[in-house]
């Protein structure tokens, strides 16, 4: 027994409420406000956890988020939890990482007896041959961290929270309430976060007093002023990353089960009171359970009550340890102070041994720290060890903020350098040490008087400590991933001097803890190794985030069907009452096909119907971008690759519309309103980045007063009839227009009336077959469609589903650009050449279809392939090949390939290297492996002569 | 997340912005215009450290503008409308 709970203190705990959680199946006993690692001290838990790569068994090192050893999975929370922050509670579950059975008892200890074997970079170099993979998946089974529970599932979605202020503290100690004090004093509007639960930082346990008062009273009643003046106080909540514009991301802890929040926080000035984090001593085996941070120590007595050790030696190079010293004794440990520092020691506490000018050489102890020895030899009895290897600024905000670090010899740490824009650093983030120094500071960063300490004052004497080369022993620099000494040493030998390859090889800071407890120490060792300065050495790179942030955070709602949203279509419910079995296409969730749990026969059947009587189909998701102005048609004329202002009114024109690179990007038909108005319809897909397009040639090239472009694409819902029978149907119905086609021949528009609105009536096909596309107002589509469904009983009319209508549309040779087309097709290659010969006036993507690659003779170009009627369709993506001597190469490939049901056989469109010039050429074609033959032949494979346009 | 400033709608969130390239790559018209040139406009960008002007879009009011910029420490010094008098700070 060496780690206890005291009788009495304990100013985080209520002793009235205990509670009992689960550590590796042990029953531990808590009070409320216990940490889980408090609690597993309180109860003498030194073996918390095993080590990355050596199954080291590890304690408890720290008391907040610098924590590298006291990771734990808590159940229905996560893994790699940091035992120091998360909060005991009734019935938590927790279990320690990379142990098996328990940490107490791994089985794989034993690789820490091979670890002269298994230094730095040891992996890459013994497994290269014949490939890493092969022993990747065992060693990364055996090394490791936490498990991810995959039954795990978000109770619900986390929130996401946009803020506003004009001045954001992070971490409220002694700088950050002040400067909060202050800004808030000054008008300002204030957000103050802290990563633990209560605020006051150093002062919860520190000696000290201000203005007269103890630090508890100046806690509560800075942050009631702040609080009761409509300011903003996250406890709980960490600030991981600063991005660019100085946009500060949040992520709050709540401890009634509900996901962390993650705020988004754009503030006027950022003001990071991020204090200072103690850094271990290098000493052999300074791993060892036992051996703890000295201030983690004191915040384990003050907060929670815990002696960490009766007869405990506490380590220093630095004053913050001799209050340490005092408030142990006091609680009546034996401590022993060994001060590495000969001259101007604090005055000694009483009751406190202290042994100046000498270190640790080495810990021993099997499972926990038994003894140490001096580097005189002296070999002294210990249950505890306490360590102050100096303070370390959090910079890490700063840094991601591309601040510039600056070293001090006065202090040994790196500080702040040039001041970034809007970003102060105050208080033991900016090296100040006595609660004087960091009000001063804060008074510096914000120019309005500052609180006066009337307190204790601690002193801020240091000499550097840094690990040396050559040192006897296992001096571990990095506890999460198992780097020493000897492995720094090893990189700066094999050369990785740089701190960013010395990092990659090392692992040195790569942990999850990102290596806030021992970069410094990493560093100062290579800078000794290779003769360098501390500063000439520099450090590595500051990247968001400061701590774990749990994926949930990020996802915020956007999961499931929030992920990427459908669009959808007015008359959805309607579809859906009729059977539809829908999917998404180009964003728009439509209907596939209609009924029936068999998709092929159904699809079929629908496209087979389509032919012989009438079908109804629902395109509203075709664009309907409309162009309007004096300088319409010169503007459509430019767009298409197709000459446009040579239109009628009332008529439409099938076009391409290219990219500058001559690739062509989109095709449709443009209708003419009139002299001065055009409506572009394009692909489903394309609507966006059409619509995009127009506006980006309206507003640089034609300017404002040219034309005006509207994208009605959703205004108005699209219905077509296509078929032999779409006349006589909407013959049944009052359209109020006259559907003779002498009045609406094949390719033209008329305006008519439905129920009392304007119903446009666009005689288009892209079935083959006669069709008219009747657009009206989205919101009196439903009364349409059904009045169309009820008048196409008599003509057994079939409602056609996205499926069949490309059946129907490949059986005439009509293309889908992207599928059809790739990122190398020009128009010539569609057979459509007569612009590019014929065109005088100039057009987006013309100068590009002239180019060498364009005229090349071996194109892609758009073919039909056939096979015979007894085989099944070929695969889409098939290859046709060519024997090109002695390799095999591809000449093209099938784009889409179907069943035709009219034709009864297979049908398919493909891009084969000359096509257009090889019809009635039998090629070899290739997919998976499997060899067949195809025929190529003209695109079109029904009705090549248009006939049933007018049918 | 940066903040841009679009001309006419003030300071909004980066997402609501796409790049449209940058600003001064003037198009040569015309089906004789030599190769080189052609690709110049087609392809060759000067990608310049430090101060950059840029064609921006701010998708929800569908405006094409000027943005200069830095593009090592993405301050944003000023947008303009295209071609436009008015400079928005
Ligand atoms: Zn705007």
């Amino acid at each position: 027994m060496s780690a206890e709970r005291l009788n009495t203190g304990g100013s985080a705990i209520d002793r009235a409420r205990p509670l009992t959680f689960s550590f590796d199946g042990r029953k531990v006993e808590a009070f409320v406000g216990d940490t889980i690692a408090a609690a597993l001290l309180a109860n003498d838990v030194a073996v918390v956890g095993r080590s990355f790569k050596y199954h080291r068994p590890r304690g408890v090192w720290g008391s907040g988020v610098e924590e590298p050893n006291a990771l734990v999975d808590i159940a229905g929370r996560g893994p790699n939890m940091r035992a120091t922050t998360e909060l005991a509670r009734q019935g938590l579950v927790a279990l320690s990482v990379n142990a098996s059975p328990d940490a107490a008892h791994d089985r794989s200890a034993f690789l820490d007896r091979f670890a002269r074997f298994i230094p730095a970079a040891f992996y890459y170099k013994t497994f290269m041959w014949p490939d890493w993979h092969r022993f990747e998946p065992r060693i990364r089974a055996m090394a490791g961290l936490g498990k991810v529970d995959p039954a795990w599932t978000a109770p619900e979605a986390a929130d996401q929270i946009n803020h506003h202020c004009d001045v954001l503290v992070v971490g409220a100690g002694p700088a950050g309430l002040t400067a909060a004090r202050i800004a808030a004093h000054d008008g300002k509007s204030v957000l103050l976060v802290d990563e633990r639960m209560v605020p006051g930082g150093s002062l919860r346990h520190r000696d000290g007093g201000i203005d007269g008062k103890p630090s508890a009273q100046w806690i509560t009643e800075s942050l009631s002023a702040l609080t009761g003046a409509g300011h903003l106080f996250l406890p709980a909540t960490t600030a991981f990353g600063i991005y660019d514009h100085n946009l500060v991301a949040l992520n709050q802890r709540h401890q009634d089960g509900r996901p962390d929040t993650l705020w988004r926080v754009r503030p006027r000035r950022i003001i990071l009171a991020t204090g200072a984090l103690e850094r271990p001593l290098p000493f052999a085996d300074n791993d060892l359970p036992g051996i703890m941070s000295a201030d983690a120590a004191l915040v384990y007595l003050r907060c929670y009550a815990v002696r960490v050790g009766r007869r405990i030696v506490i380590a220093t190079n630095n004053d913050s340890a001799y209050e340490v010293a005092e408030a142990l004794t006091d609680a009546g440990a034996t401590v022993t102070l060994i001060d590495m520092r000969q001259h101007d020691l604090p005055s000694a506490p009483k009751g406190v041994t202290i042994l100046p000018g000498r270190m640790i050489a080495s810990a021993q102890g099997k499972s926990r720290v038994e003894s140490v020895t001096l580097d005189d030899g002296t070999k002294l009895t210990v249950d505890s060890v306490l360590v102050s290897g100096g303070w370390t600024p959090t910079l890490h905000l700063f840094g991601q903020a591309r601040g510039k670090l600056a070293w001090s010899e006065k202090r040994a740490v790196f500080l702040p350098g040039d001041p970034v824009e809007g970003i102060a650093v105050a208080g033991a983030a900016n090296g100040a040490v006595s609660l004087s120094e960091v009000f001063a500071d804060v008074a510096r960063a914000t120019s309005s008087p500052p609180p006066i300490s009337t307190g204790r004052e601690a002193s801020g004497g240091v000499v550097p400590a840094w690990p040396i080369a050559g040192a006897k022993g296992r001096i571990w620099i990095d506890y999460q991933s198992d780097v020493t000494a000897k492995d720094v040493e090893l990189a700066a030998r094999e050369n990785f001097v740089s701190v960013e390859h010395l990092k990659r090889y090392t692992t040195l800071g790569m942990a999850t803890d990102q290596g806030k407890t021992s970069n410094l120490l990493g560093l100062a060792l290579l800078a000794g190794v290779s003769g360098r300065s501390i500063a000439e050495t520099g450090t590595t790179t500051y990247r968001p985030p400061f701590t774990p942030v749990p994926l949930t955070s990020f996802a915020g709602p956007r999961s499931g069907e929030l992920m990427a949203p459908v669009r959808r279509l007015p008359l959805e419910n309607l579809h859906r009452a009729q059977g539809a079995v829908f999917q998404e296409y180009g964003g728009w969730l439509r209907p596939a096909f209609y009924g029936g749990a068999d998709a092929e026969r159904a699809i079929q059947d629908e496209a087979r119907r389509a032919r012989q009587s009438v079908a109804l189909f629902d395109g509203s998701t075709l664009g309907k971008i409309e162009v309007i102005g004096p300088q319409a048609a010169a503007f459509v004329d430019f767009i298409y690759y197709n000459t446009m202002s040579t239109l009628k009114p009332g008529r439409c024109r099938y076009g391409f519309m290219l990219s500058e690179n001559g690739v062509v990007f989109d095709d449709g038909i443009l209708v003419r309103l009139d002299e001065h108005r055009f409506i572009v319809s394009c692909s489903t897909s394309h609507v966006a980045a059409v619509h995009a397009r127009l506006e980006e040639w309206r507003q640089d090239r034609f300017g404002r007063d040219a034309v005006y472009i509207h994208n009605a694409t959703s205004e108005m819902a699209t219905l077509t009839v296509s078929g032999p029978a779409s006349k006589q149907l909407l013959a049944t119905l009052d359209l109020g227009l006259s559907l003779d086609d002498a009045d609406l021949p094949h390719m033209a528009i008329g305006e008519g009336r439905f129920a009392g609105d304007l119903l446009r009536v666009a005689r288009v096909s892209f079935t083959g077959d006669r069709s008219y596309e009747l657009s009206i107002r989205a919101d009196r589509a439903e009364t349409l469609w059904r009045s169309l469904r009820q008048a196409g009983k008599a003509f057994d009319a079939v409602t056609l589903g996205l499926e069949a209508l490309m059946i129907l549309r490949a059986e005439k040779g009509y293309i889908v650009i992207g599928k059809d087309t790739d990122g190398t097709t020009m128009p010539q290659d569609l057979g459509v050449d007569g612009p590019r010969a014929k065109r005088q006036t100039d057009y987006v993507g013309r100068r590009s279809l002239f180019t060498e690659v364009a005229q090349a003779p071996n194109r892609l170009q758009l073919v039909g392939l056939a096979v015979r009627e007894d085989e099944p369709p070929l695969a889409p993506g098939a290859h046709g090949i060519l024997q090109d001597g002695p390799k095999l190469r591809s000449q093209g490939f099938v784009t889409s390939s179907y069943l035709s049901p009219v034709l009864e056989r297979p049908i398919a469109l493909g891009l084969i290297e000359r096509g257009a010039a090889r019809q009635g050429e039998t090629i070899d074609m290739q997919h998976l492996g499997q060899k067949r033959r195809a025929t190529i032949t003209a695109p079109c494979a029904f009705d090549p002569s248009g006939a049933r346009f007018n049918a | 997340m940066q903040i841009f400033t679009c001309p006419f709608c003030g300071p909004r969130d980066e997402s609501e912005f796409h790049f449209g390239g940058e600003a001064g790559n003037t198009r040569p018209d015309g089906a004789d215009v030599p190769a080189e040139r052609w690709a110049r406009y087609l392809y060759m960008r000067a990608n310049p450290k430090g101060a950059t002007s840029e064609v921006w879009v701010h998708m929800t009011c569908g405006e094409f503008f000027i943005m200069e910029r830095d593009s090592v420490g993405h301050k944003v010094a000023a947008s303009h409308p295209l071609g436009g008098a008015e400079k928005s700070e």
